[in-house]
This record gives structure tokens, C-alpha cells and sequence, in this order.
């Protein structure tokens, strides 16, 4: 998605996949992690701690980093699974995660006063995610259960590093997010930091029926 | 103590049910049994003479035991719940219908698994796949496994059919008497690399990615691990000879312990070879000979909603029903082999019954039609979704209608399809439902209850 839309704006988005075992390459502009389940989860984050030097590295020289469910809860400093064991995660972003009894699963909708935007997506996890004192959340939940069923936020972001719980997906959805990611990853590559406007009707209609999920039955805290 | 309801008051709601309108009526009597005299379902199925047979799997239950009943019907009275209502609710009212009835045979949601066996007590269990489906209702794929793994274990004297291709579902039977597996081998029809949708890749031992001596259906095939070898077990029953023509159908050979048979289907795809071989197997391990299981899968056409040929005036529907990747991928893959359609209606909803996390679609390989698709119908409440989907996969926007109406949207494919033309719907569940029951109200197909049993 993310190629489409800088492809459509001029610009060659240059996709890798950076695997188990794979060292993290110099240079790379924006970092992709999402989710999985519980046993992959676990397989990967001592993967990512192994990774972990290389990507503080890419981030504090500006790179733009999305994490997405799994992904995000291991940027943070550890998750502790439902049996109580710690996994350790990568300190991206200032919080940690606790397994639940239960899930938190449904339609989200949130306010981002800070881009002066609404965020729509789904949600399903276990985990509650809590934000350290000072910590800046995604945006403020007007529907659905967010980090922690209580708190009233969602997701966390650090400079350029985006952790968040949403999906759905969470881009088509929400193309304002999908465009800030590549003006901040272009900026870094050192290309023009102003794209153009799409058309996006089609994502503004997505948006509009996931936003009313969301009020008429996200998650009741 | 609860005195019990008597059956004939509770089959009384289901017909009044109907008259006022409220849809097939197929589940709320067994609704009102469940809330009002629960163990009343464990009684029911006690009095069936030949006990009960449950099938579960994420994908193919319907059509599955569909074609098994059309194997088990000349030996036995069926209970059967054809219309796909297959929580305890719906299995409690088919129990009700069915008043002389001497064998159950169900199709049982893979998270009702437990408790239907639980109070059913079959004799014999046919597991098929896990597939990722609504991941909003059960949240981890394990977790299912884990409880069919307890059911298994409940139930030692029952016959387990399981489908060895499936590294999860295989390994339930793994050390264990009275077990049945089934499983393709036809290296030929075999998919050069796994899909991204499939899920269990991981070996169930040791964690490592399981490589594969052939692929078929997502994650399904012969699978081992490079590092512990742990591997698809021995197959009982395999499908051999694989010919796959289009949509029009398809043939492999049945080979058992008791012998072989050449099978003809109908209906096309691997998919369908996997569900007619389910059958077979688990008419094989309750005493149908493999000559016998053949003629009846020839005989066999679509079961209710899954793939379905409707005739609208001069024009025809082609209806596939889609649930999750895995399931969508082949039909994609089915279309594409049959002639890849110039116009679809493809309908999402997202209810409950659909899955409310419409992130599926991502997942599901739709390239393969952009080229050939002229014009896209896109319909359901999450139809803009639906369209975003295909148009960040390649589909020029302008090709691109969005029409939340269900019965708008039929009206605009079908005024693409030329006289005598057939129009390609894929609907997910609800959507399916709606559509029959719009397509019926204009006199083109049996509304699903008034269809054979």
C-alpha cells in the first residue's frame, strides 16, 4: 500500500524482507513490524532483541519505524505472556506489556489531536500495554478498549517510531497516517518532505463505515 | 430439577418461527431447549439408535458432510443439520426435527467442537483442517487445537478420521487405535511454494519451518521438519490420480485398505477433492465400501450456498461462497482455471457469522483476476473496503462500483452479463444468505429450508 501510494507521487518504494537471522541492512528509511501468534511471537522477539543495537541505531539517525500488534509490544521493554514468563523487547518505546485473561477485541476509533485526525481500525489482543509516565499515546480512544481496556489511549509514538494495536488494515484506512509515514521516510532518504493529495474517496468511504463500527459497537471498557 | 419441554412444543416454534418471517426458524427451537432444559439435548441424541458422527473443520464442513450424508443416507436414517446451523442451538433442533431418525450426522463449528462432543457422545469424529477464520471469535488458531486435542482424548472409544495433510489436526491421531488418515498424494497437482495465508508452519515440536514435499491447499500437503523430522503420518486413505477440469468438475482415485475406486465430482478445485475424500474416508471407517462411496460422490451436487449455479431469466449466477484466505485462495484459483471472469459481484459483510475483522481480504491472493476483470461490483456493508483491496492490487479504479445494496448490486451485474451470459457472485456468509433469499423472492431457487434433507 504504502508502495502504491509513492509510486502514484514519483517516487520507487524498494520493499525487503529482513528475516530470522538476517542482519539489518545500513540505510534503510522505514521499518515494518506487525503481529502474529503467541508461539511465533515468541520465536521472534529474541530474534529482534539480537537485531536490537542495529535498529536504536537506524532509528536515532532518523529512521521511520510502524509496529503493529505483536510488533508493538515488542518495541517496547518486555511483554509478560499469560503463563507469566518475560519476554524481552527491543526499548523503542517507553512502555510494557502484560497478557490478560482475556481479549480486547473489536472496532477502534480514536482521536489524534496531535495531527488533528481520527484513526479507525480494528483491535484484537490480549496484552495491556502501558504507557510510561510522560509516554505519548497513538491518540484517545472514542470507541473501543485501546491499551489497556482503561486508560482512554491507544498506541504510543516516540519521534518517528508508530506502535499501535490497530489494525484492519490500518493504512487503507486511514491514508493520512500512511502519507505522514512516507513524508517522514522520504525526508530521511533526503527527498522532497510535500506530497501531493490523492483523490481517496474510496479509503475516505472505508473509513467513514469503520469509524461507525466503531461507535455503534466497539469495545465497552 | 427442571421438568423437560416436550419436544412438540418446541418443533412448534420453529414452524411459527417461519410464518412470522424471521427466517428459516432452523435454530430457535433448539434456542429455547438449550436455555430451558439443557441436558434435554444429551437425551435426544442418546435415543438415536446408531448414536451420532460429527464433522468440524474451518473450511468444508457444510459441503463435507454434505456429501457424507449422501454416503450414509442408504444405510441409515439420517439427523442431519443440512442448513449449516451447527452451533449447539442449531444441532439441538435438527435433534428435535428429527423424530425417527436412527443416525446423527452433524456438522459441528470448530469452537462448539467441545461441547457438542461433550454431550453427544459420538462414535465417530471426522476432523478435516484449522484454517485462520474469524480471528475475532477465536482469537488463536492453538488455542482450537488444543481444545480438539482435549475432545480427542475424551472420546477413546470413538473412530477418529483426520485429515493427515494438516500438521495440526494429523497429529491427533497420532498413537492412537481406531484412527483413520487421510491425505492427497498426487505430487503433480502439487503448488510450487506455500501460500502466505497458511498458518502452522512452525514444527509442532521443535519450532522449525516445515518444508514441504508437495503443497496443495494452503498449508495443507506432505510436510516434515528439516531439523527433528516430525512428518505428515502414514495415509490410510489417500487420493491418487488427481483431474481437476475447471468448473465443471473434477475426478482422483479413492484408494483405501479395502480397495480402490475412481470418483467423479462435480464440483470443482483441490478443495472439493479434499472435502469428497473427508467424506469417503469417514464412510469408510463406518462400513461403506469404496465402490459405493464413488457412485455416491458422483452423484453429489453443491450443498447449500457454497458453489451454486442459479438460473435468473435468460442469465445465470455462479455462486462461491468465501469465509477466510485460504478457502478465497482457491476459489480465485478455481475461477481463474475455469476462465477467469470479465465481471464480478463480490459482496463483504461483516456480521458476526462473517467475521467482524474484515483483515481477511488482505490475504487473499485477488491478483490472479485483476487481469481479466473488466468490471468489479463491489457490494456488502464493507464494500469500500472490498474495493480498496482490489484497487491496491492493481485494479484500475475507474473498473471499480461501489454499491453498498446488495439488490442494487445484483441488478448492475446482471445487466453486465451479456443474454445467456453467466455473472460470478462471491459472497461471504450473510451475504450469501441475503442474496438466495433475494434471488428465491423472485422465484429463481428453493428457499434453503424447503431444500431435500
Amino acid at each position: 500500500m504504502l508502495a502504491e501510494r509513492a509510486r502514484a507521487r514519483g517516487h520507487e518504494l524498494d520493499v525487503a524482507a529482513i528475516g530470522m537471522h538476517d542482519a539489518v541492512p545500513a540505510g534503510i528509511d522505514l521499518f515494518y513490524v506487525g503481529g502474529g501468534q503467541d508461539r511465533e511471537q515468541e520465536l521472534v522477539a529474541h530474534d529482534l532483541v539480537a537485531k536490537g543495537e542495529a535498529l536504536h541505531a537506524a532509528v536515532a539517525d532518523g529512521a521511520v519505524f510502524l509496529a503493529v500488534c505483536g510488533g508493538y509490544q515488542l518495541l517496547g521493554r518486555s511483554y509478560v505472556d499469560v503463563a507469566g514468563r518475560e519476554l524481552p523487547g527491543i526499548g523503542l518505546l517507553p512502555l510494557h506489556t502484560v497478557a490478560g485473561s482475556t481479549r480486547m477485541i473489536g472496532d477502534v476509533l480514536l482521536d489524534c489531536a496531535w495531527a488533528d485526525r481520527s484513526l479507525a481500525g480494528f483491535e484484537n489482543h490480549a496484552g495491556r500495554t502501558l504507557l510510561d509516565r510522560g509516554a505519548e499515546p497513538l491518540g484517545r480512544v472514542l470507541a473501543g478498549f485501546g491499551n489497556d481496556g482503561s486508560s482512554g489511549f491507544e498506541g504510543c509514538r516516540s519521534g518517528r517510531v508508530f506502535g499501535t494495536y490497530l489494525h484492519g488494515p490500518l493504512l487503507p484506512r486511514n491514508p493520512w497516517l500512511a502519507d505522514l509515514l512516507l513524508t517522514e521516510a522520504l525526508a530521511h532518504a533526503g527527498l522532497e518532505t510535500s506530497l501531493e493529495p490523492l483523490g481517496d474517496e474510496l479509503e475516505a468511504q472505508a473509513h467513514a463505515v469503520a469509524a461507525e463500527r466503531a461507535r455503534a459497537r466497539g469495545g465497552r471498557r | 430439577m427442571r421438568a423437560p419441554i416436550p419436544p412438540a412444543a418446541l418443533r412448534a416454534t420453529g414452524a411459527l418461527s417461519r410464518l412470522a418471517g424471521r427466517g428459516g426458524g432452523t435454530t430457535l427451537p433448539g434456542k429455547l431447549l438449550w436455555k430451558l432444559d439443557p441436558e434435554g439435548i444429551d437425551r435426544l441424541a442418546g435415543r438415536l439408535p446408531q448414536g451420532s458422527v460429527l464433522v468440524s473443520a474451518t473450511n468444508g464442513k457444510t459441503t463435507t458432510t454434505a456429501m457424507a450424508a449422501g454416503l450414509l443416507a442408504p444405510t441409515a436414517r439420517l439427523a442431519h443439520n443440512a442448513s449449516g446451523a451447527n452451533l449447539v442451538s442449531g444441532i439441538a433442533s435438527t435433534l428435535l426435527q428429527a423424530r425417527d431418525a436412527e443416525l446423527g450426522l452433524f456438522e459441528v463449528d470448530e469452537g462448539a467442537l467441545p461441547e457438542v462432543a461433550r454431550r453427544l457422545r459420538p462414535k465417530a469424529l471426522l476432523l478435516a483442517n484449522l484454517f485462520r477464520d474469524q480471528l475475532d471469535r477465536y482469537g488463536e488458531l492453538e488455542l482450537v487445537a488444543a481444545r480438539w486435542r482435549e475432545t480427542v482424548a475424551s472420546l477413546p472409544e470413538a473412530v477418529l478420521v483426520v485429515n493427515g495433510d494438516d500438521p495440526q489436526v494429523g497429529d491427533l491421531g497420532r498413537d492412537r487405535p481406531r484412527t483413520l488418515v487421510f491425505g492427497i498424494d498426487d505430487p503433480a497437482h502439487a503448488r510450487p511454494s506455500l501460500q502466505h495465508a497458511a498458518d502452522s508452519k512452525y514444527c509442532l515440536r521443535c519450532g522449525t519451518p516445515y518444508e514441504y514435499a508437495a503443497a496443495y491447499v494452503g498449508h495443507l500437503g506432505d510436510y516434515h521438519c528439516p531439523r527433528c523430522g516430525h512428518a505428515r503420518p502414514a495415509l490410510d486413505v489417500a487420493a491418487r490420480s488427481i483431474a481437476l477440469h475447471g468448473l465443471d468438475g473434477s475426478a482422483f482415485t479413492l484408494a483405501a485398505p479395502a480397495g480402490e475406486a475412481r470418483v467423479e465430482l462435480r464440483l470443482p478445485g483441490l478443495y472439493n477433492v479434499y472435502n469428497a475424500l473427508a467424506a469417503a474416508s469417514l464412510a469408510l471407517a463406518l462400513g461403506v465400501s469404496p465402490a459405493d462411496a464413488a457412485a455416491g460422490l458422483a452423484r453429489f451436487s453443491a450443498a447449500f450456498g457454497r458453489f451454486e449455479r442459479i438460473g435468473v431469466g435468460d442469465r445465470r449466477l455462479l455462486m462461491l461462497l468465501v469465509k477466510n484466505p485460504a478457502g478465497a485462495n482457491e476459489v480465485v484459483r478455481t475461477l481463474v482455471d475455469g476462465g477467469a471472469p470479465r465481471a464480478a459481484v463480490i459482496a463483504l459483510n461483516d456480521e458476526i457469522a462473517d467475521g467482524r475483522d474484515v483483515s481477511w481480504i488482505w490475504d487473499v491472493d485477488v491478483e490472479p483476476l485483476i487481469p481479466g476483470l473488466e468490471r468489479l461490483v463491489a457490494t456488502g456493508s464493507r464494500a469500500a473496503e472490498l474495493a480498496l483491496r482490489f484497487a491496491y492490487g492493481g485494479l484500475d479504479r475507474g473498473r471499480i462500483e461501489v454499491e453498498p445494496s446488495l439488490e442494487r448490486a445484483l441488478d448492475r451485474g446482471l445487466a453486465l452479463t451479456p443474454p445467456g451470459g453467466e455473472l460470478t457472485v462471491l459472497p461471504t456468509y450473510t451475504a450469501m444468505l441475503a442474496l438466495r433469499r433475494i434471488v428465491a423472492g423472485r422465484g429463481h431457487v428453493a428457499n434453503y429450508w424447503e431444500g431435500r434433507s
